[in-house]
């Protein structure tokens, strides 16, 4: 509980004796470089073979000759809207960034390059971790509607090349009975786990205390406590939206 | 001046620091000395608020720096520069962004006036044609005369060093002291040096305190230390034969 609350204070810290606005603009936009366009090519990998997994998995799974096989395609769709492209790419999400964010500012801790701004009278807090929070928020949803398309790209790409789907098929079955509302929580949903992964990651980097060592620990700890908060996030969601 | 009232700090149930009282003033090189684990940097992190003390008040100028406002802790803190032991450059910026980094954030200066100030400070502490290398790229006492220039260039009132001749050999060394005893004399501020290092004491000590197990036992000039009767300071002074010989 006392973690928590430290955490609290310290996203409430984030909004208060801020520096102007253009300084932030600045390492907005380079943070969101780091963040999202440096995390395409991994996400992008993870996609595709995630779509292409499901795919054989649920033409394995049905097997009964009254399912048409555009089902296939469907599923595919739900899935990976609904839970593949927002929250497994925020575990990928969590260690790439996560795990960087935490190691950048738990080095910038032990030599001392965070006490060296506040006693500049800058606002440490809010200068260093503002900015990829913000950059977070804004380049993971952009990240999870990529990673969605490739997941059913892929799927697509799969299901033709091995016979298990054909085109028209599958294009059929990924516009069967589509619910947009989907996208909207899938997007929401995004929202909030990149707020989580950045303030978490942001947090645990931040009040490392220690060397080298602790800067590993504190990176391990970002990532585990990160995919938990996901996790947990995303049942409550879950339920807040669609039970 | 600064001045420091009853200051005391625990961690853990350790005593680091207790009651510890003193004046630092302006135009002097203020030496804080002590073997390791005295204190001495506990003591600076608390006179600079990055540690609260548990008891006892900093003053700036009769400015209470300790529990004071967000909005007053700020203003003091633009007052101040400090070098950090190891430098605490920013490892992402070359050097001419980071002793501009103050300027960038706290001024709104003209991107020309704040390059002329930039190379004015590296100048003064001896360093040219090193503007675009990394931290990384140079070596150590180069990047404590680049904390310097970072920590002098938003021309503060108060200089805080932390060991600034840790790690480095004797003639960098008194290059770096001479350096901040002349900024010091130059800008006449008020410059608080943490330091274990007696050539230190010798070339810039114009007022030392002497730290011992957390509190202040000593204080005088370099001149005095060499006559002082503390036993505890002895020890500490005249650990070496070179010191031993000019007793």
């Amino acid at each position: 509980m006392t973690s928590f609350g430290k955490y609290l204070i310290f996203i409430k810290n984030l909004l208060v004796r801020r520096e102007s606005f253009k300084t932030y603009v600045k390492l907005t936009i380079d943070e969101c470089v780091n963040v999202g366009v440096n995390s395409i090519f991994i996400v992008t990998i993870v996609s595709v073979f995630m779509g292409a997994v499901t795919t054989v998995q649920t033409a394995h799974n049905l097997v009964s000759p009254f399912i048409p096989d555009y089902v296939i395609s469907l599923v595919v769709r739900d899935m990976t809207i609904l839970e593949l492209a927002p929250t497994i790419i925020a575990i990928i999400f969590a260690g790439k960034v996560g795990s960087n964010i935490a190691g950048e500012l738990g080095t910038m801790r032990i030599t001392e390059q965070i006490d060296a701004l506040e006693i500049m009278g800058i606002n440490a807090n809010s200068y260093l971790v503002l900015p990829k929070v913000i950059a977070s928020i804004i380049m993971y949803p952009m990240l999870v509607v990529i990673s969605a398309f490739l997941t059913i790209y892929g799927g697509y790409a799969t299901g033709i090349l091995t016979g298990l789907v054909s085109g028209p098929d599958y294009i059929y079955g990924i516009r069967f009975e589509f619910i947009e509302e989907n996208v909207s929580f899938a997007l929401t949903k995004s929202i909030v786990f990149a707020f989580l992964v950045a303030s978490i990651s942001s947090y645990k980097g931040f009040y490392t205390d220690g060397g080298a060592l602790e800067v590993g620990k504190a990176s391990t700890s970002a990532v585990t406590n990160s995919c938990i908060a996901i996790l947990l996030a995303d049942y409550g969601l879950a339920q807040l939206f669609l039970a | 001046m600064i001045e420091i009232e009853n200051i005391a700090k625990a961690f853990g149930g350790k005593q680091v620091l207790s009651g510890i009282d003193g004046t630092f003033e302006k135009g002097k090189a203020n030496l804080i000395i002590g073997a390791s684990g005295t204190g001495k940097s506990v003591l600076l992190k608390n006179i600079v608020g990055l540690v609260q003390p548990d008891t006892g008040q900093v003053l700036y100028n009769g400015r209470c720096f300790t529990g004071a406002t967000k909005e007053l802790q700020t203003e003091i803190r633009r007052e101040i520069g400090m070098l950090f032991q190891g430098g605490a450059l920013f490892d992402s910026k070359n050097v001419e962004e980071n002793v501009m980094f103050p300027l960038d954030v706290l001024t709104k200066q003209s991107k020309e006036e704040k390059i002329e100030r930039v190379n004015f400070c590296l100048e003064r502490v001896g360093l040219e044609n090193v503007n675009k290398k990394m931290p990384s790229e140079i070596s150590g006492g180069m990047k404590k005369r680049v904390g310097i220039a970072r920590a002098i260039v938003n021309q503060p009132n108060y200089l805080f060093c932390d060991e600034p001749n840790s790690g480095l050999d004797p003639q960098t060394s008194i290059r770096i002291d001479n350096l901040i005893k002349d900024i010091t004399d130059e800008l006449n501020i008020t410059t608080v040096v943490v330091t274990h290092d007696m050539n230190s004491v010798i070339e810039i000590g114009d007022k030392i305190m002497f730290l011992f197990e957390g509190e202040k036992v000593w204080e005088g000039s370099s001149v005095d230390i060499m006559k002082s009767e503390v036993k505890s300071l002895n020890d500490f002074v005249f650990a070496t034969r070179l010191m031993q010989s000019l007793r």
